[in-house]
């Protein structure tokens, strides 16, 4: 059957099951729309906060930045994992025992205090708004790729799709909704990445194929190293940055997964504390299966595209493919702009090094080489995937199906935590704290149809900075979220003065430091220092600066709180009763 | 009565926010230790084809944070049944 057909049929029987559930999971009440009920399991919680979580940047794009990134990209796989033990021995069991709808609604509660909770809602809608924008283009390009629509057209399909199920069901939908998503997502990854590890090392288990053995006997990581180092580049295994940013950088990511509140409202859907506890657990067990895969399918599959372009000895003519003979996955992938071929030496064969390197540019030179003749988009590494190990064309629809599971539940989970601020914290919580039930899950639908075309809307006229404030909104949540929410479980003493000093002071330390280096609310040309590791203080870059943020809110907090007065006798009563499981 | 009650409660926390340290020590450890600072050192040492710290960073750090939420799964578990604080 004809591939795109082929994806026609298995998107849209994906897309088809989505509506299904949908139907069967509306939302009758509040508590249905705001946490499911609060009647989700822990172990299908876990799928759905896995799905939640991962999105089109992990299931597509990870691998690709590991594959070219190497060691370094170790910073993600660590800090987008460890967030997962703050969360669970830090935040969400607590947060749960507290039992409400929504993060600021703790913070506002806790503290004591509407501003408080008007700051909350703020950074959370900045960091998710942010966020959202980048699973809005992921679903377009995916469309417009695999699916030969329109950009536009893709976007469209995918905002109907989540409107049926999000505006519907709300939580209730979207949890149902995310678990098959997982199992699709999953489904997807792993079993091109068997395939490929199969063919190239013999292991069917990616995670101890990419420890194993290449055709001629060497390991692959050695052989990999190897290769690389004689094609200019540094070494795959090696730390390339600065020890003390990737320090930064792991903490930041972690801290501000952590502190994500689509992430953390997750958790106040299951039953009691204990589940919220063991959620967590198994939310890390399913995001692992896909984060320990991702390193084996961006090294073999780098490996083998370095493979198909070099498959004989560096420097020799015949040691490039020549580009009439490349296999049919290469011309495919060269239509949809992935992949690149320039002959710049005009030899008739592909020629794939490091051009930047100045150190090798003699070695080059003395080939006959005259620059890179090929560029790669990251994205092939997963993409590509099937095809390069010849699986049927089902396993490529399912791929691109994956891809679209994976970009929309985490924009789903995004939108619900938008919405819940909107018409909990804002409009219940400020504007009309009088409102109904029933007016309020009105206007709870209405904040989602809100949120979706905003998000849509962002998705067709992406603001130029949209790529630079992903990276924000971890630095966000790290440096505002992570720290009071912390801060109001495990310091009693805490008082509404401490919490918004240091709120204030880490999202505004944070904000500074980042814009200082891209830019005044991004605006090109106004940043005061160049974006480039010589620049940063200690060499601690702008992405890494979550952490520090982090840091300076705590103190901030801590010393307000002590100058000031503390909190009233029933808060304290508050904090003791959030640190016990069960009611009293 | 209510004083008891409150001792009850402070040791309970007392121990919580002890285990809770010793795992976020291991947690540190695992990944920001082995897996970064140690990194270089560790890649000298290689086990079936990976360099050590290079396994830390990309795949021993990921399996070690799922043993310690577990570990405080049923750790926890074991504390609230011990100060009789679990739910039903």
């Amino acid at each position: 059957m004809d591939l795109t057909l082929t994806t026609y049929l298995i998107v849209g029987a994906t897309f088809a099951l989505y509506i299904g559930i949908a139907i069967w999971a509306k939302a009758g009440s509040t508590g249905e729309f705001y946490v499911a009920g609060k009647g989700v399991n822990p172990i299908a919680n876990g799928m759905a906060t896995a799905a939640d979580w991962m999105s089109a940047a992990s299931f597509i794009s990870m691998a690709g930045l590991i594959a070219f990134l190497g060691y370094d990209a170790s910073v993600y796989l660590m800090g987008w994992t460890g967030g997962y033990v703050l969360l669970a021995l830090l935040l969400a069991p607590y947060l749960r025992k507290f039992g409400k709808f929504t993060v600021p609604e703790f913070i506002g509660d806790r503290f004591y205090s509407k501003p408080a909770r008007v700051i909350a809602v703020i950074a959370l809608l900045v960091a998710s708004i942010t966020y959202v924008i980048g699973q809005m283009r992921g679903i377009g390009v995916a469309f417009s790729r695999f699916l030969e629509t329109s950009y536009e057209i893709g976007l469209f399909a995918g905002m109907g799709i989540v409107f049926i199920y999000a505006v519907f069901g709300g939580m209730k939908g979207i949890t149902y909704t995310q678990i098959a998503q997982y199992c699709i997502m999953i489904f997807a990854y792993t079993i091109p990445a068997i395939f490929i590890s199969l063919a190239i090392t013999g292991n069917p288990l990616p995670q101890l194929g990419l420890g194993g053995t290449v055709e001629n006997g060497g390991y692959v990581l050695d052989t990999l190293d190897n290769i690389l180092v004689d094609l200019g580049f540094s070494q795959y295994t090696v730390m390339k940055g600065t020890t003390l940013n990737m320090f930064f950088l792991t903490m930041s990511l972690m801290i501000g997964t952590a502190g994500l509140p689509h992430v953390i409202i997750r958790f106040f859907t299951v039953p009691r504390v204990r589940d919220a506890r063991l959620s967590a657990g198994w939310t890390l067990v399913f995001i692992a299966i896909l984060y320990t895969t991702a390193p084996a399918v961006g090294a073999m599959s780098f490996y083998n595209l370095i493979n198909t372009v070099q498959p004989g000895e560096i420097g020799a003519e015949e040691g490039n493919l020549a580009y009439e003979n490349v296999p049919e996955w290469f011309s495919r992938w060269e239509e949809t702009g992935l992949l690149g071929f320039e002959d710049k030496n005009g030899d008739g064969r592909i020629q794939y090094y490091n051009d930047g390197n100045e150190a090798f540019a003699a070695t080059a030179a003395s080939y006959g080489w005259e620059g890179n003749e090929l560029t790669v988009d990251r994205d092939i590494m997963v993409m590509a995937n099937p095809e390069i190990a010849q699986l049927p064309n089902w396993v490529i629809a399912l791929t691109v199906a994956g891809g679209l599971a994976a970009a929309l539940s985490t924009a789903a989970g995004l939108l619900m935590a938008i919405s819940s601020a909107v018409s909990h914290d804002l409009i219940k919580g400020v504007f009309k704290p009088d409102i109904s039930e029933k007016g309020e899950l009105l206007s709870a639908r209405l904040a989602m149809a809100g949120a979706i075309v905003v998000a849509g809307y962002l998705g067709l006229n992406p603001p130029g900075f949209a790529a630079q404030v992903v990276a924000l909104a971890f630095g966000l949540a790290a440096s505002s979220l992570f720290p009071v929410l912390m801060l109001g479980i495990f310091n009693r003493r805490m008082n509404s003065a401490g919490a918004m000093a240091g709120m204030l002071s880490g999202l505004s330390f944070t904000l500074v430091y980042v814009f200082i280096y891209k830019g005044w609310l991004f605006i090109p040309g106004t940043n005061m220092l160049p974006d480039t590791p010589e620049h940063w203080v200690l060499g601690i870059g702008p992405q890494s600066i979550g952490a520090v943020g982090a840091i300076i809110n705590v103190v901030v907090a801590t010393l307000v709180a002590r100058a000031t007065q503390p909190p009233p006798a029933h808060i304290q009563e508050l904090v003791e009763s959030i640190r016990v499981p069960r009611a009293s | 009565m209510a004083s008891s009650q409150q001792e009850a409660a402070s040791a309970y926390w007392k121990e919580n926010v002890r285990l809770m340290i010793t795992l976020l020590i291991i947690w540190f450890a695992v990944s920001y230790g082995l897996g970064i600072i140690l990194a270089p050192v560790l890649n000298s040492v290689a086990i079936a084809g990976y360099p050590l710290g290079f396994w830390f960073a990309q795949q021993g750090a990921i399996y070690a944070f799922i043993a310690l939420i577990f570990t405080y799964v049923v750790k926890m578990n074991a504390l609230d049944r011990k100060y009789d604080v679990h739910e039903e």
